[in-house]
């Protein structure tokens, strides 16, 4: 998702003056994506350069209020029909390094999926208990940016799960030595039960 | 900071002998304090279940020592084991153990029975303890007549029922739905949070995170542990700007 995005869905409720823009985006994600005012100041000339908002008449305050344009409102149900593409996501280095760490001698695979998985579970813990503290009556949008963390961390502490368990069985066939067990920390992975 | 309700100190349980002996745990030690929730996780036959009956007194350690409330299990009588099963330590399984041929309030009264304290006063205690987990109302069914999630809040109820000062809890969520299984959590929290000790048994990154700690175990060892965790908001700080 790009903040351009983000700010011309706030602005289809009515125009805004960027700091209005950017305590509202803070509010609906729960601040998890913080925002400084240079960004959003930056974001707003490039839409008025794109044609999707055209800025207003300063106000008493000194204040430019920005507006969506028609453009702008096409963007939005664009951007709303269209799913999120899955790929260049950041959590993909993780793959990479993983992927990286079996070929590379000398490290111990074990010990970085357990770092990871130690460091994803205090993420989990810490959003749990993030939510737990959220009455039921709480913005509803802040608690499902809460729940999608807490699925995200679920979902690497699963695959981390199965890179060991795929980890320990590849290492006990014979026939397919690890190319990382030469230099292997975790002698006691194979064969125990 | 409190004495610790629950310590294993280099906790080894070894199952048979010579080469076919199974180390089903290796040394390990843990300190769980009033207040404290400990999660659990590993792969099958990582030790989960084994720490869980040895913390419960329901096993005892090849060696090494287990301590519930200061008192060292290895020396307690099978009838001071028995009574400290009944009056201090709560459990809650998977498979929840209720009595089909008793109602929910007797069976979470029965422990109380078992304990010496009279029907009627027994009874009181289980009433209230059924009211807390949202179930006094259903107290006079039979487990039959009720729902899994509500057949696991009885189970919780009687786990918890009396002075517990330690809970155990093994995938005490079960094949419950997400909802549900989110409200047990909820109960064996609050519990911790009112002043006892517990242990959670699970292989659910998402339960185990209700813990204040998560301690992971890989082939009977303990090989990391997540926490104890900072104020949560710090989580959620803006990073210095780019």
């Amino acid at each position: 998702m790009s903040i351009r995005h983000g700010l011309l869905a706030l602005l289809e409720a009515g125009p805004r003056y960027g700091y209005q823009l950017r305590a509202e985006f803070e509010a609906s994600t729960g601040a998890t994506w913080p925002l400084n005012i240079g960004q959003v100041y930056t974001t707003l000339s490039r839409l008025e350069r794109d044609g999707l908002v055209r800025s207003l008449p300063e106000g008493d305050g000194g204040q430019r209020p920005y507006e969506i344009t028609d453009a702008g409102r096409g963007e939005v149900a664009r951007w709303f029909t269209t799913p999120v593409a899955r790929s260049n996501r950041p959590r993909d280095e993780l793959a990479i390094k993983l992927a990286l760490a079996l070929t590379t001698p000398g490290v111990d695979v074990r010990a970085v999926v357990q770092t990871q998985r130690t460091a994803t579970m205090r993420s989990l813990q810490e959003y749990t208990r993030l939510k737990t503290r959220t009455s039921d009556q709480s913005d509803l949008s802040w608690k499902l940016v809460l729940d999608a963390m807490i699925f995200q961390a679920e979902a690497e502490v699963r695959w981390l799960d199965h890179c060991e368990a795929s980890l320990v069985r590849y290492r006990r066939a014979p026939s397919a030595p690890s190319p990382a067990a030469a230099g292997a920390t975790a002698p006691e992975a194979a064969g125990t039960p | 900071m409190s004495a610790p309700i629950l310590e294993l100190h280099d906790v080894h349980r070894t199952h048979g002998s010579g080469e076919t002996a199974v180390h089903a745990l290796r040394g390990v030690s843990i300190a769980v304090r009033s207040g404290e929730l400990v999660g659990v996780m590993g792969p099958s036959g990582s030790g989960k279940s084994t720490l869980l009956n040895l913390a419960g007194g329901l096993d005892v350690p090849t060696s090494g020592d287990v301590r519930v409330a200061g008192e060292s299990l290895s020396g307690m009588s099978k009838r001071a084991l028995a009574a400290l099963r009944r009056r201090t330590v709560g459990y809650v399984f998977q498979d929840l153990n209720l009595l089909p041929s008793l109602t929910a309030v007797e069976n979470v009264a029965l422990p109380l029975e078992l304990d010496g304290r009279s029907v009627r006063a027994a009874r009181q205690v289980a009433q209230r303890a059924l009211a807390e987990v949202g179930m006094g109302e259903l107290a006079g069914r039979f487990p039959d007549e009720l729902s899994g999630g509500q057949q696991q809040r009885v189970a919780i109820a009687r786990a918890l029922v009396g002075q517990r000062r330690l809970v155990l809890a093994d995938e005490p969520t079960g094949a419950l739905d997400t909802q549900t299984g989110e409200a047990v959590l909820k109960l064996l929290r609050d519990r911790v949070d009112a002043g006892a000790a517990g242990v959670l048994v699970t292989h659910e990154a998402r339960h185990a995170a209700w813990a204040d700690r998560v301690i992971f175990l890989r082939d009977g060892r303990i090989v990391d542990t997540s926490g104890p965790l900072a104020e949560p908001e710090d989580l959620l700080q803006p990073e210095p700007s780019r």
